[in-house]
């Protein structure tokens, strides 16, 4: 099997795979399959970014991916005018107060002399501000949190089509990785991977209980879609006659029409992200990562600028992650904040990578679609597992009884054994990356 | 002049005793996470979970003892076990460090390909925890609950606040003293001690006095074990355990070390109590304290609580972020043992 052979076979065996789906289990199910893992591959060349480019380990994927998801749901939900008129103003008031209370930090810290008097003005400033805030800020929520808390209890969004956050999902996750980034590159290597611990399970907790932003864990639910609904598809005339003449009942033709349009949506962001990154990577700007990446010292010795250049990129990966993570949020029609979970939305994407291959596009995604396929179908095949061992024993065997039960950590254990076999075994993944020295 | 009492004996009930004992669960935490950094060189994202394996060794021994009928009166019968699942915990560690991370260090693999091996092994100890014990939440607390209670206080005293002792905190408290102490005088006063701060201080000169890394490597995860297990326990027993909650102690756990400075255990102590400090007198509802002290005209309306519970772990990261921004190398500032 030669070097160019390879990618084009592996992607090949993963589209058999898909195909393999659609005629043993059903073309709705590996739609969905597909749908999944294109958005997986775009969040996996978004940690490639970070990680291949430029050796910045971010353990807060999680984190700007759920921040995209919120994104989606402050542009697109109608917006709650009762809401608005109940607390809206508390909230921009004290929003407007906590930008002037950093500035006012900012200008102490800056403006004073360093010393003791100064540390005790930030605080001061800081905990004044802290009341100040809070005087105008806990009235507001809880009058809005009292407008139908049933149904809404929220300030709802901007009302927009729910593509525009798509962008703006990456913007904001860019806005959160600036800050990280700023505070912690050019520190310690690890410091990142524990500021961006630190900031996604922030990011969660505050999903979790601000509920005037998004319900907390009342979740929001239906969301607008930019594809058509399925019960509106069944009673057009047009798309009756194309199920008819297909042969297809118009009820699942339906649910198949709409993940195909999804796929669609999401195909064309990933090829535009793959290009861009492709198109990077082979630039003069990508030749330069891969430098600092691979020797942080001579490359500053040559007059680049390892922080700034690391901040950049790890921005530009951080967006990606949060365009992703907006998608993700469309395709579920709802923003739930308890099914961010580390496991799945962190590490999952780390080991989509690693087997891929760091540093290459094409692994990232093959990485995205192959570990995203089997982490779709590992829950089904585990319960399966745990039922062929222990079919020999007794229905009411107490151990039986815990491994089925358990089937479903069995994930945690296996990503951790794929990660360090991986690591180890076959560090470069299944689609090495290309040095010049290959060809 | 009883308000005052009343006052300050509010603050120790619900906020410097608290306080005190889950900033020695920290501090043994981020000891742990310190002597590793100090001999091996990374950041140890399995040592949260290494708390939650020896706190879950600890359970399963404890239930054995107490099937058996063994108790230790007063005391949990937990403090009975804990040696065993020292034990348990080191060999365990010993074997990840044999599989995983020695390859590495044969290499001489970068510290960023040891912290990606470290989170690997943090979930598939993860995995093996709810696998074993279950999701569920345990309290294996037994003995006597309290040292003295609130009730107790107010006969005694005469005030209207009651202050509480549980015998959990106690233990905790005198336990990370006895711990603390013991590796202090192991770390400066044995020779294995001493090779390894030599070890940490500088690795090629340790290597030329004929210091043998493989044991310095060895000691340094057995201590590790042993005080995240201390810590893990204590924790449980002061608390209760749940698998899930020690990959949110993580966080506070490393902010404690790097605000004492990595690499230094007087810092990693400090660090542990500032962060605990921090947390709880920043999530403390100051309202009652402050209708002690001053007059009835005055006192607020609302709780007076900075930051709600919830955002507990904002505490050690806006701690974590000052420490970055103002000291990278933490009060201690310190690579070395």
């Amino acid at each position: 099997m030669t070097e160019t052979n390879r990618p084009v076979l592996l992607f090949a065996a993963m589209a058999l795979l898909f195909v393999a789906t659609a005629a043993i289990i059903g073309l709705n199910s590996a739609l969905f399959a597909l749908n999944f893992c294109l958005i997986s591959a775009i969040m996996a060349l978004g940690v490639n970014i970070q990680w291949g480019y430029a050796g910045l380990f971010n353990v807060g994927v999680m984190g700007f991916a759920a921040t995209g998801g919120l994104t989606a749901v402050l542009v697109s939900y109608p917006p709650v005018a009762e809401a608005w008129a109940a607390g809206g103003g508390g909230i921009l008031i004290s929003g407007l107060l906590t930008l002037v209370t950093i500035a006012a930090c900012i200008l102490a810290y800056r403006r004073m002399p360093r010393g003791l008097v100064r540390n005790w003005a930030l605080a001061a400033i800081i905990l004044v501000g802290l009341f100040v805030i809070r005087y105008f800020y806990d009235p507001a929520v809880e009058a809005i949190e009292a407008v139908n808390p049933a149904t809404s209890g929220f300030l709802g969004g901007l009302g927009m089509p729910i593509l525009f956050s798509w962008a703006l999902g990456g913007v904001v996750a860019a806005g959160i990785a600036w800050v990280i980034g700023k505070i912690s590159l050019g520190l310690r290597s690890d410091y990142l991977a524990i500021a961006t611990l630190g900031i996604s399970e922030i990011i969660i907790a505050m999903l979790k209980n601000e509920d005037w932003l998004n319900r907390g864990v009342k979740n929001v639910i239906g969301l607008p879609r930019p594809v058509p609904y399925e019960i509106d598809l069944q009673q057009t005339e047009w798309f009756i006659n194309l199920a008819n003449s297909l042969g297809i009942n118009p009820v699942d033709f339906s649910s198949i029409y709409v993940k195909l349009c999804y796929a669609l949506l999401f195909a064309a962001v990933l090829l535009i992200v793959l290009y861009l990154s492709e198109k990077a990577i082979h630039s003069p700007w990508g030749r330069m990562m891969r430098a600092i990446r691979d020797n942080e010292v001579s490359a500053n010795a040559m007059g680049k600028d390892v922080t700034r250049r690391h901040l950049q990129v790890f921005v530009l990966g951080s967006a990606v992650i949060g365009i992703a993570g907006a998608m993700l949020t469309t395709l579920d029609g709802q923003f739930t904040p308890t099914a961010y979970q580390p496991l799945r939305y962190t590490f999952l994407i780390w080991v989509m990578v690693i087997v891929g291959g760091s540093g290459n596009n094409w692994g990232s995604v093959l990485g995205g679609f192959l570990v995203g396929f089997f982490w779709l179908q590992a829950e089904p095949l585990g319960i399966w597992l745990m039922q062929v061992i222990t079919a020999g024993m007794a229905p009411d065997n107490p151990l039986r009884v815990h491994l089925i039960d358990s089937g479903a950590h069995m994930r945690l254990i296996v990503m951790g054994l794929i990660l360090l076999l991986v690591l180890r075994f076959s560090p470069r993944g299944l689609i090495p990356e290309r040095t010049s020295r290959a060809h | 002049m009883d308000n005052l009492l009343n006052a300050v004996v509010l603050l120790l009930n619900f906020l410097v005793v608290p306080a005190l004992a889950y900033g020695s669960q920290l501090a043994l935490g981020a000891l742990g996470v310190t002597l590793i950094y100090g001999v091996l060189r990374f950041s140890n994202f399995a040592h949260g979970e290494t708390m939650s394996f020896g706190a879950m060794f600890c359970i399963l021994f404890t239930w054995l003892l107490q099937s058996w009928g063994v108790t230790l009166g007063p005391l949990p019968t937990a403090l009975l076990a804990l040696p065993f699942a020292i034990i348990a915990t080191a060999l365990f560690v010993l074997a990840t460090d044999w599989l995983v991370y020695d390859y590495y260090r044969v290499k001489k693999a970068s510290s960023l390909i040891f912290l990606i091996a470290s989170v690997g092994v943090m979930f598939i100890m993860n995995g093996l925890v709810r696998f074993i014990i279950g999701p569920e939440d345990r309290n294996f607390a037994d003995g006597a609950r309290f040292v003295f209670t609130a009730r107790d206080f107010k006969e005694w005293s005469g005030l209207a606040e009651g202050l509480a002792l549980r015998s959990t905190q106690l233990i905790t408290i005198v336990t990370a003293i006895v711990i603390v102490a013991a590796l202090f005088w192991f770390l400066n006063r044995t020779r294995t001690g001493k090779s390894m701060r030599a070890y940490s201080d500088n690795e090629d000169l340790a290597l030329l006095s004929g210091i043998d890394p493989g044991h310095v490597v060895r000691i340094a995860w057995i201590l590790a074990a042993a005080l995240a297990t201390i810590a893990g326990v204590l924790y449980g027993l002061d608390k209760s355990y749940k698998p899930f909650t020690f990959l949110q102690l993580l966080l506070p756990i490393f902010a404690a070390a790097i605000v004492g400075g990595v690499g230094s255990p007087v810092g990693a102590i400090a660090g542990g109590f500032v962060v605990a400090f921090s947390e709880i007198g920043l999530t403390f509802a100051y309202k009652k304290f402050l209708a002690y002290l001053l007059p009835a005209a005055l006192v607020p309306d609302g709780l007076v609580q900075l930051l709600s519970t919830e955002y507990k772990f904002a505490v050690s990261f806006v701690i974590l972020v000052v420490v970055l921004l103002i000291k990278p190398t933490g009060l201690f500032s310190g690579k070395t043992l």
